[in-house]
């Protein structure tokens, strides 16, 4: 994967704007790795919770929007609960789910689900999933 | 005590076992609660980012219902439910412009929302308010013999400013199971997260996090999962067939809600058990036990 690093980029509005919807300070990261290391989902993902915070702070737009990580992301606040320094990564890939979703590009489309895969989950299935993967 | 009850959608329908064992429960301890009025949905889960309000209508609307009932405390069973409202009420009391902004929004609403209800999961209720000693001089049939895993899942417990027990290693469902008369089985899993709402998109996910969470139940000698949340319990419960499917060697193991087992053991009528709600049948287990 070619990485390219910037002033720019580390500087851009999109990286203003993720801090700025999570609340969270993206330098705070030291990269100690707990929060990947309590991911219950991680083994899916194919860029980390810490190397998503990494990717943020390096102002990596389009591997960050692009990625299978932030629809695997269950919002369980494991990593938030173990970073020592207090960030809340589950808001940060919050923030970026948001940012894709905002364009009304909806992860999961409502019409496309089968009438047995709606009736089959309980009701708190589909509004947790609606509101977390649709806009 | 009077206490306001809110069931949420799932406990209507595919959780009504959770509901009516619970209520069951809540007769027999002489605790009083009542359904709020036109209740809605609670918009699950938390909105996360910091401009959003819009998605916190939704739960304060049920305080506002709580406030029109003359109470000041609101109850949920569900763990979903519980983290949703109580981290919009949170997130209003610590904002009054926020607040401000949201009962503008809801200009038709008679009251304004103001921040003095009291958001409680039904499990800290029952440790302190009505205590774990008081819930087993009242056990009927304790559950002899039979060992429980409990199984927090995520949003009882995290995160840490509105969880009620300690986020790493809660074990208030376990003392629970001690006071019935049960075997609480301690084990790595019980606050690794079931998958959630990846359920409808992704049940092939689900079938690892259930794979790993119920072999280790099993594995420290459980012959049960307790659970507090309808999600969990459908992950856990009805995706045992996915999982079964992914790996041959997996053994189903029966989950029940903590509610179920307060009912079993406070003597309620098998018809508030709602056992027919279950993927796998828990009634071998408990007719093994002697309990049923």
């Amino acid at each position: 994967m070619r990485i390219i690093i910037s002033r720019q980029k580390i500087r851009s509005p999109f990286v203003a704007k993720v801090e700025e919807l999570s609340g969270q300070n993206l330098l705070a990261c030291y990269q100690c790795g707990k929060c990947s290391a309590g991911c219950p989902n991680v083994d899916q993902m194919d860029i980390p919770p810490n190397q998503l915070i990494r990717f943020a702070q390096l102002g990596m737009e389009e591997e960050l929007k692009n990625s299978k990580s932030i629809w695997i992301c269950a919002s369980c606040m494991t990593c938030n609960v173990r970073c020592p320094k207090g960030i809340n990564i589950a808001e940060v890939i919050e923030s970026i789910r948001q940012i894709v979703l905002r364009k009304r590009n909806d992860h999961v489309e409502v019409k496309k689900l089968s009438d047995s895969e709606k009736q089959n989950v309980p009701p708190i299935a589909l509004i947790s999933c609606f509101r977390k993967f649709t806009s | 005590m009077k206490l306001s009850y809110f069931p949420g959608c799932t406990l209507k329908n595919q959780a009504k076992n959770f509901e009516d064992s619970a209520l069951c429960s809540l007769k027999k301890l002489g605790v009083e609660v009542k359904e709020i009025d036109r209740w809605n949905c609670c918009g699950t889960v938390f909105s996360m980012t910091t401009d959003d309000l819009i998605h916190h209508l939704a739960p304060i609307r049920n305080l506002i219902r709580t406030k029109e009932q003359n109470s000041n405390k609101l109850m949920t069973l569900c763990a979903m439910c519980y983290n949703t409202i109580k981290r919009a009420n949170e997130r209003v009391k610590a904002d009054q412009e926020s607040l401000d902004i949201i009962n503008d929004l809801m200009y038709r609403e008679e009251i304004k929302y103001t921040g003095d209800v009291e958001v409680l999961h039904l499990l800290e209720i029952l440790k302190n308010d009505i205590t774990f000693e008081n819930i087993k001089q009242k056990v009927v049939k304790p559950l002899k013999d039979l060992k429980i895993a409990s199984y927090y899942g995520c949003y009882l417990v995290r995160p840490k400013e509105i969880g009620f027990d300690d986020l790493e290693n809660p074990i208030v469902m376990d003392e629970l199971v001690s006071a019935l008369g049960g075997n609480p089985i301690d084990f790595p899993f019980k606050t690794e997260c079931c998958g959630a709402y990846e359920t409808v998109d992704r049940p092939d996910i689900i079938a690892n996090r259930t794979h790993q969470i119920l072999s280790s139940a099993k594995n420290y000698g459980a012959d049960a999962v307790a659970v507090s949340c309808p999600l969990c319990f459908f992950n856990l419960d009805a995706r045992q067939k996915e999982t079964q499917k992914k790996f041959p060697e997996f053994k189903n193991i029966p989950i029940l809600y903590f509610s179920q087992l307060m009912a079993l053991a406070l003597d309620c009528d098998e018809e508030s058990m709602k056992f027919n709600l279950h993927y796998i049948d828990p009634k071998p287990l408990l007719k093994e036990k002697g309990l049923i």
